[in-house]
């Protein structure tokens, strides 16, 4: 037997990021292909977006109540809880909005968008498709990737609004800080163009590489129920490093 | 027995030359030729892995050959761009091993699915089209349930409906009668030979059932090893006396075609004494 090469999975892994991006590539050729299946692309924007809003705004708003609690607590140390609101929309804008949100969308909608495919992989459907002159691409894949583009601002900003909400709601209804305070703080210290535009910026990216992981890994997964199993686990792991890693990337040019 | 392809014929909508497969490092193919003329019924039959799937894989474009020519209705399938092979494949229904349904949709829409991408019609002529297919393989009343409500053999017969809808040139049937009734069959049957006389469809066969296979092919190819072992009409072939096909149509574990497959020593695994190691 011979012995493996301590360089080979690093070797598969960049062969992987490589088909990821041809992948890419050829969803981007069939995006105009794609149009005329809008209806598909709704449809699918109402699966992974309005599908996806009960565990949006229930972790936005648990989000938002332990960041008022912990941030209060802490502002409280330096005389500072004034600035409560301030410093939880700057966190959940710049930051925990596109970011948590990214990572509930990849663990709710990207395992269904890999599980889907990977099914209609290994029953048939997508060689199918190809035999009825019809792409796949176009069909299936590039409604799902645009619709997760699509999807995942509306989100975050839908996270983002929880969460202040259960912020204003331990600060200010349960801890007692001046309502007015909390809102008239937040609103002059947050700019729209450099905080709330960048997360946007953010969770567009986000929406693109959540979803281009789940469309890849549901396309290329062998068609066993095994496969299908290991491409969806692939899809949240994937997903997740990809997410902060760009998070780090972003932060830094955005800043 | 005839084992050349007809290759002289000028009539061949179908001709594979020099195939050649590797797949795993295991040769599927290695020097295939064969046509399949154009408007008759040709059966391709052959031992369980044969490669007869990959054939139709490599004829419909779906899979590279390592080597060899095929041309379907003139075209060279794999110097075609992918619009053209698009184009080709319109004109061709292809009935999946497994059905290959769309699960999201209903009977009605898997059949109509291939007239909605491809044709704008009337609403009205959709409906009378397909009701027309489901009729022909009598689900016509299953028309509105899902896939996960249909029995094996239905969806296969939905899948058919699918295959036809558009009166395609070329239908590939991929193991038809699998799970088949007999009263299903024999409709079944009916149905290729009158899509086959009436619109002088071309359709090629793969099947095990060699009654079946008897009653519609004008000819059989009978691939083994690699190569086309034999090649006629049904009833020739059966009465034919190469080992190939006398193994194959009596249904012999003994002869060219190895039952089982390659494996050490059967005493020696067992851990039998006096085995050979």
């Amino acid at each position: 037997m011979s012995a493996m090469r301590p360089h080979a999975p690093f070797i598969a892994g960049l062969a992987q990021i490589g088909a990821c991006g041809i992948f890419l590539l050829q969803i981007l050729r069939a995006v105009p292909r794609s149009l005329r299946y809008a209806r598909e692309t709704v449809r699918q924007i109402f699966f992974v977006g309005a599908m996806s809003l009960v565990i949006i705004m229930t972790c936005g708003l648990f989000v938002g109540m332990v960041l008022g609690l912990q941030l209060y607590h802490t502002l409280s140390i330096f005389g500072g809880t004034a600035a409560l609101g301030t410093v939880v929309a700057l966190s959940l804008y710049r930051e925990l909005g596109p970011v948590v949100t990214a990572l509930l969308f990849a663990g709710r909608a990207g395992t269904s968008i890999t599980a889907e495919i990977g099914l209609m992989r290994a029953t048939d459907q997508l060689d199918a498709m190809e035999m009825m002159a019809v792409d796949p691409l176009a069909y299936v894949i590039a409604p799902r990737f645009l619709a997760g583009i699509v999807a995942m601002p509306l989100l975050a900003c839908t996270f983002n609004a929880l969460g202040i909400l259960g912020a204003h709601l331990v600060g200010v209804s349960w801890l007692g800080l001046d309502n007015g305070t909390f809102w008239s703080n937040m609103t002059s210290n947050v700019d729209v163009w450099d905080d709330v535009i960048n997360g946007v910026w953010k969770s567009l990216a986000f929406g693109a590489v959540v979803t281009l992981i789940a469309t890849f890994q549901g396309y290329t997964t062998p068609p066993t129920s095994e496969g299908v199993a290991y491409a969806t686990t692939r899809t949240v792991v994937y997903s997740s490093i990809a997410t902060l890693a760009l998070d780090f990337v972003m932060t830094a040019f955005l800043m | 027995m005839d084992t050349k392809p007809a290759s002289a014929r000028d009539d061949a909508l179908i001709t594979v030359r020099g195939l050649r497969t590797v797949l795993n490092a295991k040769t599927i193919f290695d020097g295939v030729d064969l046509d399949i003329p154009r408007g008759r019924i040709t059966a391709i039959m052959g031992p369980s892995g044969t490669g007869k799937t990959t054939l139709i894989r490599h004829i419909t474009g779906q899979l590279v050959p390592d080597a060899g020519t095929i041309t379907v209705d003139g075209q060279d399938v794999w110097r075609l761009s992918r619009d053209a092979l698009f184009a080709l494949r319109e004109k061709i229904g292809y009935l999946f091993q497994n059905s290959a349904l769309l699960t999201d949709f209903s009977v009605f829409e898997n059949v109509a699915f291939p007239l909605r991408q491809h044709l704008k019609l009337p609403e009205e002529l959709v409906r009378n089209i397909v009701l027309t297919k489901l009729q022909a393989v009598g689900l016509r009343g299953a028309a509105e349930l899902m896939p996960n409500e249909l029995s094996g053999g239905m969806m296969r017969r939905v899948a058919l409906a699918r295959a036809i809808v558009r009166d395609p040139m070329l239908i590939i049937y991929d193991e038809p009668f699998v799970g088949l009734d007999p009263i299903a069959l024999n409709q079944i049957l009916k149905l290729i030979r009158t899509l086959n006389q009436t619109l002088g469809i071309t359709s090629i066969l793969i099947a095990h059932e060699l009654a079946a296979v008897q009653k519609v092919a004008d000819s059989i190819y009978l691939i083994a090893a690699g190569k086309i072992a034999a090649h006629g009409a049904p009833a020739e072939l059966t009465r034919g006396d190469s080992p190939w096909t006398k193994q194959f149509f009596a249904g012999e574990a003994d002869g060219p075609v190895p039952f089982h497959y390659p494996a050490p020593d059967y005493a020696a695994q067992l851990g039998l004494a006096g085995a050979k190691p």
